[in-house]
C-alpha cells in the first residue's frame, strides 16, 4: 500500500506552513533521511526528510503552496513492487482513504534544535482536520474591528491619510525595534539567537542585516550573565533591548532584573537610571510542559521600579514596545508566543508611540466587565460575543495592556457602570493579577458591586504536558463565559 | 594564558625593617606621599565608621575595608577620569579612592539626606555618576556582569574607556562570574576583573570554599583571560600590575584578571564573631605586612618625610574624617516625602 507523506509540524505551535520547494520529483527513489522538501513556517525555513523508502509516486501539493495544514497529505510514496496503478484515488490537494502513517520527519536547516529545543517533528494534533485555505483566521476577524472601533483617548492621532495595514504581532515588535534603532544609536538588541538565526521566534528578523553585529548581538546561553551585562550597559549610557528566548529562562536572570535594574535608581537617590527593556514570550506555549509555560505577569507586577507591559494586538505591541524603548526606566515586556502570528491593523506611522499605563476598552458593554491582558483578551472578546448571542449579556472588555502601573481608574469606572467584574489571566490565580484587580475593585467600587468579583485563571498545578490535561489547566473562553454568567446570577 | 608572578615575602618589606639599606623606591616622592594619604584616609574613615556603628549612628550591615587599602589605591592610580569602577558591598574604600567626598559617604552611612543616595542606599549601595563609580552592589557576584556591561558600553561608544570590576574571592565561586568572563573574553571587553582575595568569605576561608584556592588568578584560563597574582599589601606592586592589566584592556586585547591577595583586619561585617581565625593571625599580618606602615617606612627611609611630617598628615586626615563624621551626624534624616521619590524616572 502506498505511503502518504503528510505536512509535518515543525514546532510546538505550527498549524500550517508554506511548501516552498520540492527537492524530489515524481519517479525519484528516496530512502530514509533524504531531504525531500523545504517548508517555511512562521519561524524558519526547514528541511523535511523522508522517513520511509520508496519511489515518489505523486506530489500532492505544488511548490509555493501557502497555508498547507499540518497533517495534510503532501506526497505519496510507492513501496517496492507497487506501480502507478496503486495511486488511484490520490489527488493533489486532497486526502485519500488509504491508511497513512506518519511518514515524514523534519530537521531544522542548521541541524540545531529550534527554539524551546523542540524542533523535532511531533505528532500533529489529531483534532484539527485540514481547513480550506483562507477561512481560518478568526482571530483577525475578532481583533481588528474590536480595536479599530474603539480607539482610546490616550492614543496618538496619526496624520490624515495614514494607512492601517495588517501586520503580525511578531513583525510589529520587529518594526518597533527597527524604528527605534534607526532613531537612536544607543539602542541595541541582545539575546540568544537574535542575530544570525534571525530570532528564535523570528521577532528580530532582518535586524542583523540592517544594523550589523555591533547592534544585534548574539549571546551565549547565559541568561544571568547577559541580563547583568545589559544592566551594566544601561548604567553606562546605552539602551539595551534584552531578549529572553522565553521568560521562563529569565528566572536565572531575575536577580539582575529586580536587584540591579529595578532597585538601583532608588538606592542611588535618583542618580542611576537604567533604561533597559527585557522582552520575550511569556506564559503558555503549546505542549511544552511546566518549565516552559509560566506566566510572570504577577511576579514582575509586584516590583516597584519596574514597568510591566503585556500587550495583545499588533498596534499595541508596536506602540508600547516603542514607548518601552524610549522609557528611561527598566521595562519588562511580556509577549505571547501563541499570538505572534496573529495579524491586526497597525498605522503605517513612525510616531505610533502609546502611553504606558493605560488600559484599552476593547468592547463597550453594560452588564459585566471582563478584565484581561495579553492572549486572554482574545478569549474575553470571544466570550463577550457569545454572551451577547447566547445569554443576552452585554460585556465590556478591558485590555489592561500595562500590568504596572495598573490603570485602575479605567477598571473601576467600568465596574461602576456594569456592577460586575470577571478578572481573567492565563497564569496562576493565587496572588495573581486578577487578585490585585479584584482587590482594587472591592476597595474602590465596593458599593457598586452586585456580585463578588470573579476570577478566571490557570489551574493551581504546574502545567501538564498531556494534551487533555493541558487544555483542562489553561483558562479560555468557556471559563470566562461561566464566570460571567455566575456574576450575573445566570446558570 | 595565566602567568604567575612570584609574590612571596616581598623584599621591600624586609629592607623596610633595615633602614640603612636605602632601597630604590619605584615612585617619586609626590606620588608615594599621595598613595600614603589616600590609604590613610580610607583607614581613618573606616575606623571612624566602626566607631559610629558602635554608637548606633550607622545601622544594618557595615563592611569595613581596613587592611585592604592598597588594593583600590594602587589600582586607581592607573585610571583616567572617564574610566569606570564597580564593586560589591565592601565599597567605602573604592568610593574614597575614586574621589568621592568623605562627607557624602559618611552621611549615607548614617542614613541622612546629604548622603550620596539621600540615605536610601546605605553602606552597600552608593554611586557617583560624577566620579564614574557605579556601586556598591549587595549581591555577591553581581558586579562581574555589571562591570562587563559597563565595559561593553565603553566599547560600543568607542571612547577608549576601561572598567575596573571588583569582587571578592568568595564571589569568585559564583556562576555569573564565569558567564561574565566568557562574554568579556569572547567580545574582548575592556575590563579588568579584580579578585580581592582577603582570604575569608564571611567566616569561610578560601581553602575551605575554593578548589585550587592557591590559583584564583587562573580562573580565567579556560576563557583565555590572562591572570596574575599580586601582593595586595604592597601598593606599588598593585599599581604596577594594574598598569599592565589596564593597558591590556584599553588596547583592545580584552579582559585581564588580577587576583590581589590582601587581608581584612576587621570582621566580615560589624557583627562578625571572629571565631574562624585566631587573634594571632590577624596581629601577625598587622605587624608584618600592613600596607600603610610599609609606605610609611619607605617615606622615612628615602628621607621624603619625617615623623613629624607624617604626624601632621595623620592629623589633617583625622580632621577631615572628623569633619565628615560631624557632617554625617548633623545632616537631617530624609524628609518623609523622600519615601516616594526615585522609584521611577519621570519620562
Amino acid at each position: 500500500m502506498p505511503i502518504t507523506v503528510t505536512m509535518p509540524a515543525l514546532s510546538p505551535t505550527m498549524e500550517e506552513g508554506t511548501l516552498s520547494k520540492w527537492l524530489v520529483k515524481e519517479g525519484d527513489s528516496v530512502s530514509s533521511g533524504d531531504i525531500i522538501a523545504e517548508i517555511e513556517t512562521d519561524k524558519a525555513t526547514m528541511e523535511v526528510e523522508a522517513v520511509d523508502e520508496g519511489t515518489v509516486g505523486k506530489l500532492l501539493v505544488d511548490e509555493g503552496s501557502e497555508s498547507v495544514q499540518v497533517n495534510a497529505p503532501i506526497a505519496v510514496l510507492l513501496e517496492e513492487g507497487e506501480d502507478e496503478s496503486a495511486l488511484e484515488g490520490y489527488q493533489a490537494g486532497g486526502a485519500s482513504d488509504a491508511s497513512s502513517d506518519s511518514a515524514s520527519d523534519a530537521a531544522a536547516d542548521d541541524g540545531q534544535d529550534d527554539a524551546e529545543e523542540s524542533a523535532e517533528a511531533q505528532p500533529a494534533k489529531s483534532k484539527t482536520p485540514p481547513e480550506p485555505e483562507g477561512e481560518k483566521d478568526e482571530s483577525r476577524a475578532l481583533g481588528v474591528p474590536a480595536f479599530r472601533g474603539q480607539p482610546d483617548a490616550s492614543d496618538p492621532t496619526p496624520p490624515d491619510g495614514t494607512e492601517w495595514k495588517p501586520v503580525a504581532v511578531r513583525d510589529a515588535l520587529r518594526d518597533a525595534m527597527a524604528e527605534e534603532m534607526r532613531r537612536d544609536e544607543t539602542v541595541f538588541v541582545m539575546g540568544e539567537e537574535v542575530a544570525e538565526y534571525q530570532g528564535a521566534y523570528k521577532v528580530t528578523r532582518e535586524l542583523l542585516q540592517e544594523f550589523g553585529a555591533k547592534r544585534v548581538v548574539d549571546t551565549p546561553i547565559t541568561e544571568h550573565g547577559f541580563a547583568g551585562l545589559g544592566v551594566g550597559a544601561a548604567f553606562g549610557g546605552l539602551r539595551p533591548v534584552v531578549e529572553f528566548m522565553t521568560w521562563n529562562f529569565a528566572m536565572q536572570a531575575i536577580d539582575h532584573i529586580i536587584n540591579s535594574a529595578a532597585k538601583t535608581l532608588y538606592m542611588s537617590g535618583g542618580q542611576m537610571g537604567c533604561p533597559i527593556v527585557f522582552r520575550g514570550p511569556n506564559s503558555a506555549a503549546s505542549r511544552v510542559g511546566a518549565q516552559h509555560s509560566q506566566d510572570y505577569s504577577a511576579w514582575y507586577g509586584m516590583v516597584p521600579g519596574l514597568k510591566v507591559i503585556a500587550p495583545y494586538d499588533s498596534a499595541d505591541a508596536k506602540g508600547l514596545l516603542k514607548a518601552a524603548i524610549r522609557d528611561p526606566n527598566p521595562v519588562v515586556f511580556l509577549e505571547h508566543e501563541l499570538i505572534y502570528g496573529d495579524e491586526f491593523d497597525v498605522p503605517d506611522w513612525d510616531d505610533w508611540v502609546l502611553p504606558i499605563g493605560k488600559a484599552r476598552i476593547r468592547r463597550e458593554g453594560s452588564d459585566v466587565t471582563l478584565v484581561a491582558h495579553s492572549r486572554m483578551v482574545k478569549f474575553a472578546l470571544e466570550a463577550a460575543e457569545r454572551l451577547a448571542e447566547e445569554n443576552g449579556i452585554d460585556a465590556e472588555v478591558i485590555d489592561l495592556r500595562t500590568i504596572r502601573p495598573l490603570d485602575t481608574e479605567t477598571v473601576v469606572n467600568s465596574v461602576k457602570k456594569t456592577n460586575r467584574v470577571v478578572c481573567c489571566e492565563e497564569g496562576w490565580g493565587r496572588f495573581g493579577v486578577g487578585a490585585e484587580v479584584a482587590s482594587v475593585v472591592t476597595a474602590e467600587a465596593f458599593d457598586y458591586l452586585d456580585a463578588p468579583p470573579a476570577r478566571v485563571h490557570q489551574a493551581d498545578v504546574p502545567l501538564p504536558y498531556a494534551a487533555n490535561l493541558e487544555a483542562l489547566s489553561l483558562p479560555g473562553t468557556e471559563e470566562i463565559i461561566t464566570a460571567a454568567k455566575a456574576v450575573c446570577y445566570l446558570d | 594564558m595565566a602567568e604567575r608572578k612570584t609574590t612571596k615575602s616581598p623584599s621591600r618589606s624586609k629592607s623596610a625593617s633595615s633602614r640603612s639599606s636605602k632601597p630604590k623606591i619605584d615612585a617619586k616622592q609626590d606620588e608615594l606621599l599621595h598613595l600614603y594619604k589616600e590609604m590613610l584616609l580610607i583607614r581613618r574613615f573606616e575606623e571612624k565608621a566602626g566607631q559610629l556603628y558602635g554608637m548606633g549612628l550607622i545601622g544594618g550591615f557595615c563592611h569595613l575595608y581596613i587592611g585592604q587599602e592598597a588594593v583600590v589605591v594602587g589600582m586607581q592610580a592607573n585610571l583616567k577620569p572617564d574610566d569606570r569602577v564597580v564593586t560589591a558591598y565592601r565599597c567605602h574604600g573604592h568610593m574614597l579612592a575614586t574621589g568621592m567626598d568623605p562627607k557624602g559617604v559618611m552621611a549615607e552611612l548614617t542614613g541622612r539626606i546629604d548622603g550620596y543616595s539621600k540615605g536610601k542606599g546605605g553602606s552597600m549601595h552608593m554611586f557617583s555618576r560624577e566620579k564614574n563609580f557605579f556601586g556598591g552592589h549587595g549581591i555577591v557576584g553581581a558586579p562581574a556582569p555589571l562591570g562587563a556591561g559597563l565595559a561593553f558600553a565603553h566599547q560600543y561608544a568607542e571612547d577608549n574607556g576601561v572598567c575596573l570590576t571588583y569582587f571578592g574571592e568568595g564571589a569568585a565561586n559564583q556562576g555569573q562570574v564565569y558567564e561574565a568572563f566568557n562574554m568579556a573574553s569572547l567580545w574582548k571587553l575592556p575590563t579588568v576583573f579584580i579578585i580581592e582575595n582577603n582570604r575569608y568569605a564571611m567566616g569561610t576561608s578560601v581553602q575551605r570554599a575554593a578548589a585550587h584556592s592557591e590559583g584564583l588568578y587562573e580562573r580565567g584560563a579556560a576563557f583565555d583571560i590572562p591572570g596574575e597574582q599580586v601582593d595586595g599589601m604592597d601598593v606599588l606592586k598593585v599599581r604596577d600590575a594594574g598598569k599592565k592589566a589596564v593597558e591590556h584592556a584599553r588596547s583592545g586585547k580584552g579582559p585581564y584578571i588580577l587576583e590581589i591577595q590582601t587581608y581584612r583586619y576587621r570582621g566580615h561585617s560589624m557583627s562578625d564573631p571572629a571565631k574562624y581565625r585566631t587573634r594571632e593571625e590577624v596581629q601577625d599580618i598587622r605587624e608584618k605586612s600592613d600596607p600603610i606602615d610599609k609606605v610609611k617606612a619607605w617615606l622615612l627611609d628615602a628621607g621624603w618625610a619625617d615623623e613629624d611630617g607624617l604626624k601632621e598628615i595623620d592629623k589633617e586626615i583625622k580632621a577631615q574624617v572628623n569633619e565628615a563624621a560631624e557632617f554625617a551626624k548633623d545632616s537631617p534624616e530624609p524628609d518623609p516625602s523622600e519615601l516616594w521619590t526615585d522609584v521611577l524616572v519621570e519620562a
